[in-house]
């Protein structure tokens, strides 16, 4: 579904991924792990189109994406839940989700909004209140309820387990496992690698700008050499 | 009493003509977080436009709409040409950038056009109307009755249109924006247009009643900007209040204590609101959790 070829991206004159290949097939749970700084969430701005790729290319259901401006990007299905959440802080929790389907305007917009609601209960509670007085826990759900009113079938999910109590991640990390079930496909980058590697299928281990392992996520898990460097066992 | 009624009428009159400014402060304020201090440039070129087409020969409205979509257009080009290619920059800079904007369309203005004073004819007539023993013209009913349409419109559009939330969305967030798939340099775009074409229209609407020159922008920005910060800057329902309170305080010092004094008097005030209330009578405190 997505296949990423040689990417190379620079922060003014300093590169930061040398060469990325990775595949993400229709249907699965693909991780990317890795520690702060690795370029995890830089790969993730080059597929939304809102970092510029030096050379490489992103080929999504088939079409060239790398020269599609950012804001395309989600009618051709690929949305993201990005770094930091970056919900709209002053406007309410239901605007939040009405602008995650700004593409479109028909019924089936309050059906989603519905689906959102019955995912994460809290934010029906919440609707009205400003997104910006959430708990950090509430606004990655937002994020990744907004994600998905834009109706896609590939979701980039950029360290949605990033601060938030242990109790609320594997929340968050059971609502990814079900997305499968919706028919949506996810591209998880994590530092969390073994909450990651638990509920993918597959798995890529990121260090600094290169992919250095890949595999099943259930090898990677029982790998020594990641148990060491990323799970602290 | 019907001295006070008098000085409420230039008063509101005077008021619409700032909150149609503070109200383009408003729009390009939310889109982009810049206070575009070129916004006086608008409502001169909008008078100014529509005096030298009407002298030319075309009818009054033709004229009109041509001064609002011409300086429309002009609001797009400083976006194109002086706002977009300066993206990044610290606010504070392209707040600096649209000053040089104003001085620039002030010089250009006096040599495409000339440095007097020019006016046209009112748009129905100059018989004043008389209320319990005061006059109000006619043409200031067309001025406070713009106004009031465009805030309405404008308050529509904001709060009830998907595109209206977009514009706040890529102000509060653009890279959030680019995400859901809004275009936000076709919001930026669009948010020039329309703040320009509304200090447009408020130019046309008080030629008649104040006359127009190359340079009478600059006071109306000032003025305009002091009522978007009086009621809130960034609030449409703060933009309008804003102007209409700050042409009432204009009149009413002017009226009762001495022309001279109605500039200080009127910021004197506003001094004092954002004294005890920094966020202006509308404004929200923003209270993010991260």
């Amino acid at each position: 579904m997505l296949t990423v070829e040689g990417l190379r991206s620079r922060y003014g004159r300093i590169e930061v991924l040398h060469g990325i290949d990775l595949h993400v097939d229709s249907g699965e749970i693909v991780t990317v792990v890795g520690a702060n700084g690795a370029g995890k969430t830089t790969l993730l701005r080059c597929l939304s189109g809102v970092q510029p790729v030096s050379s490489g290319t992103i080929t999504f259901r088939g079409e060239a994406m790398t020269t599609v401006p950012a804001h395309r990007r989600l009618a051709r299905g690929l949305a993201q839940s990005p770094e930091g959440r970056q919900i709209f802080t002053n406007l309410s929790v239901e605007e939040n989700l009405r602008l995650g389907a700004f593409l479109y305007s028909d019924e089936r917009v309050g059906k989603d909004m519905e689906d959102a609601f019955q995912m994460f209960p809290i934010l029906r509670e919440k609707r009205n209140l400003a997104a910006g007085g959430l708990s950090g826990g509430q606004q990655q759900m937002l994020a990744m309820a907004r994600a998905l009113m834009g109706r896609p079938s590939c979701l980039l999910l950029d360290e949605p387990s990033m601060g938030l109590a242990p109790i609320i991640v594997a929340q968050i990390f059971d609502v990814v496992k079900s997305l499968k079930a919706l028919g949506v496909t996810v591209l998880l980058v994590e530092q969390n690698a073994f909450g990651a590697l638990k509920i993918a299928d597959r798995g890529y281990v990121m260090e600094t700008g290169q992919i250095t392992m890949q595999g099943p996520a259930a090898e990677l898990i029982a790998d020594p050499r990641i148990r060491e460097a990323y799970l602290g066992i | 009493m019907s001295e006070l009624l008098q000085f409420v009428f230039s008063g509101m009159t005077v008021g619409a003509v700032y909150a149609l400014v503070a109200l383009g402060f408003t729009i390009i304020f939310n889109a982009s977080g810049v206070v575009n201090f070129a916004q006086g440039e608008f409502v001169m070129l909008g008078g100014m436009i529509t005096v030298f087409a009407h002298a030319s020969g075309l009818p009054l409205p033709l004229a009109a709409l041509i001064a609002v979509a011409v300086t429309a257009a002009v609001g797009v080009a400083l976006n194109r040409l002086a706002i977009e290619p300066a993206r990044g920059a610290p606010v504070v800079s392209l707040i600096i950038i649209t000053i040089g904007a104003s001085i620039f369309i002030r010089g250009a203005s006096q040599l495409v056009f000339d440095k007097q004073i020019h006016s046209f004819p009112a748009f129905s007539g100059d018989d004043p109307i008389h209320v319990l023993g005061a006059t109000i013209l006619t043409q200031s009913l067309w001025v406070i009755g713009g106004a009031i349409a465009i805030f309405v419109g404008l308050w529509l559009f904001f709060t009830k249109t998907l595109l209206g939330r977009a514009v706040l969305a890529t102000s509060n967030n653009r890279l959030a924006a680019q995400l859901v798939g809004i275009n936000t340099k076709f919001v930026m775009t669009l948010s020039f247009a329309l703040s320009a074409a509304i200090g447009a229209l408020g130019g046309v609407l008080v030629t008649p009643i104040t006359l127009t020159s190359y340079d009478v922008g600059l006071a109306l920005a000032l003025k305009g900007f002091a009522a978007a910060m009086l009621g809130g800057m960034g609030n449409p329902k703060g933009a309008f209040v804003g102007g209409l309170l700050l042409g009432l305080l204009e009149a009413l010092t002017a009226g009762y204590l001495s022309s001279q004094y109605k500039d200080a008097a009127a910021f004197i005030i506003i001094l004092a609101v954002l004294f005890f209330m920094p966020q202006g009578l509308f404004g929200r405190k923003s209270t993010d959790r991260v």
